[in-house]
């Protein structure tokens, strides 16, 4: 998996509430007040509506595999290879991209029920990985 | 039979006069992008039999140096008085055919060049990689937002690996052949395409689109002005954006975003009254195999899931009924930075013309689609060229 000095996120005013619930071991969405819809990655106004009353909420942290690759040629040499970027789909109905730990990857299958497993990476961050979840 | 409705193209005063490729290869340490774009510029320019007070419209950049059409305009002793502003492809030609059509400008200058960015072999090239916070953690770059899209694909419609090796050995076979490409000489195979090494799965090295250096240009004025040149005119036929967001951000999710382009496609069509079947060849955005694929289906050429059977009946090859990137696109021809989203429209051109090397001359085309950007990056634009008007 990715080697400790991968490039790290630098938090906008935006997203600075999301890597803070990170370090705290929670994954939070954005939700439209107006529309209850969910909106990732953050924005200033909703995804579904345009409204600009978004909450943040806590997102169960539970989805299942829409997409994934098998990544054998690194974007930077600090990334060890290989290592499998996922789309999570999570249960609340959006998606995010993260990165696979712990499945070999001939055993990545589209479909598998996942859940978020975070890792911290230095005092500020705290990324959100995802594994397989044991029903 | 089924028949045209009386349509004119919405651009019918417009004619491109001038198309030219700079030298392209994979580096140009010879030259720089100062050199490079003044050779696009000349050589668009001679190939329309234009001189440089003849344009009053400029839509010039290069990617490193950052040359704009600001300054461009000071080059031409301030004679151009309308600049694009679009990136140098489908939407700066439909910029500037819209600029003469309206009678904001006679004769546009369209070029950009791009040398010296590729130095950082230890890493994928600069432009592959964005640093958003939510996406470069992850290690993603092109290949991997573009094999997501290819992933869920393959999952729905169970498109075989065999479809992408026959695209990637299609349109490498047309740059094989292509004295101008970067991989000229260099045939490809479906077997070599599936032995060459892994990047990101399901995209082999030979399904993945090169990195190289060089420059492109293009010219084009009033259909009034063309009667006065020694040159065979192309026409703009029609065309539209199809824009879902910004590239590498957000999660490339298939069932969002995997028709973009299709909106543009219809908007084209409905513009010159034609369809898939007058389509002669495509100069489709071919970055990975798999994209093909999509856009045959994307635009109506296939029904949804039925691309990879198009291209295994040999349907996009040279001699298929719909040749596809014909001088071997951005897979083997060249793929300079934006430069490649100029190319796509004036490799159209080039072809609709009879210009390419004769193994890649099709017989009398007469429509071409161009299109820039596929279903990783969010957005796809379509144009339709023409040997006539509508």
């Amino acid at each position: 998996m990715s080697a400790p000095n991968i490039p790290l996120p630098r938090p906008t005013t935006l997203s600075k509430p999301y890597w803070e619930a990170c370090q705290q071991g929670r994954l939070t969405v954005q939700r439209c007040r107006d529309c209850q819809s969910y909106t990732f990655i953050p924005q200033a106004c909703c995804g579904a509506c345009l409204g600009s009353d978004l909450e943040w909420v806590e997102s169960t942290g539970r989805g299942t595999l829409y997409s994934f690759t098998t990544v054998f040629r690194p974007q930077q040499p600090m990334f060890e290879v290989p290592y499998t970027v996922v789309v999570v789909e999570l249960e609340e109905g959006y998606h995010m991209l993260s990165n696979l730990i712990g499945v070999e990857p001939d055993e990545v299958k589209i479909g598998t029920p996942l859940e978020v497993a975070f890792e911290k990476r230095s005092d500020e961050i705290t990324l959100p990985f995802f594994r397989v979840r044991a029903d | 039979m089924w028949q045209h409705p009386a349509m004119k193209s919405p651009y019918e005063g417009v004619a491109i006069v001038g198309a030219y490729n700079t030298v392209q290869a994979k580096q140009l340490p010879n030259w720089t992008e100062s050199e490079l774009i003044l050779d696009a510029m000349h050589g668009a320019l001679d190939d329309a039999g234009l001189r440089p007070e003849d344009v009053d419209g400029v839509n010039v950049s290069t990617w490193v140096t950052k040359l704009n059409s600001r300054t461009v305009c000071q080059w031409f002793g301030g004679r151009p008085t309308w600049t694009g502003t679009s990136h140098p492809g489908v939407e700066a030609v439909l910029e500037a055919a819209a600029a003469i059509q309206s009678g904001q400008a006679h004769t546009v200058l369209i070029a950009t060049a791009q040398c010296g960015e590729y130095t950082d072999r230890e890493s994928t090239v600069s432009w592959t990689r964005p640093e958003n916070e939510f996406v470069e953690c992850w290690g993603l770059y092109t290949a991997a937002e573009f094999a997501l899209m290819a992933q869920r694909h393959m999952h729905i419609y169970g498109t075989p690996r065999a479809a992408l090796s026959e695209v990637a050995s299609a349109i490498r076979s047309n740059g094989a052949v292509n004295p101008d490409a970067v991989f000229y000489g260099r045939e490809c195979s479906p077997a070599e395409v599936e032995a060459s090494r892994m990047v990101a799965d399901p995209f082999h090295l030979l399904d993945c689109c090169i990195t190289s250096e060089g420059g492109a240009a293009m010219v084009l004025t009033s259909v009034e002005r063309a009667k006065d040149l020694d040159v065979t005119p192309i026409y703009v036929l029609g065309g539209a954006l199809d824009r879902q967001g910004m590239s590498y951000v957000t999660a490339p999710v298939w069932e969002r975003y995997g028709w973009v382009g299709r909106r543009a496609a219809e908007m084209t069509f409905e513009q010159c009254g034609l369809s898939t079947r007058d389509v002669d060849f495509a100069e489709f955005y071919d970055p990975f195999s798999f994209e093909i694929i999509r856009q045959l289906e994307a635009f109506g050429f296939c029904k949804e899931g039925e691309g990879a059977d198009f291209v295994l009946e040999g349907r996009i090859r040279i001699d298929g009924e719909l040749p596809v990137a014909t001088n071997g696109g951005i897979l083997s021809f060249s793929h300079a930075g934006v430069a490649q989203l100029l190319q796509k429209p004036l490799n159209a051109v080039l072809q609709l013309q009879g210009r390419l090397a004769p193994e890649l001359t099709l017989h009398e085309p007469k429509v071409a689609l161009a299109t820039n950007g596929g279903s990783g990056a969010l957005f796809c634009d379509v144009m339709a060229l023409g040997k006539e008007p509508v």
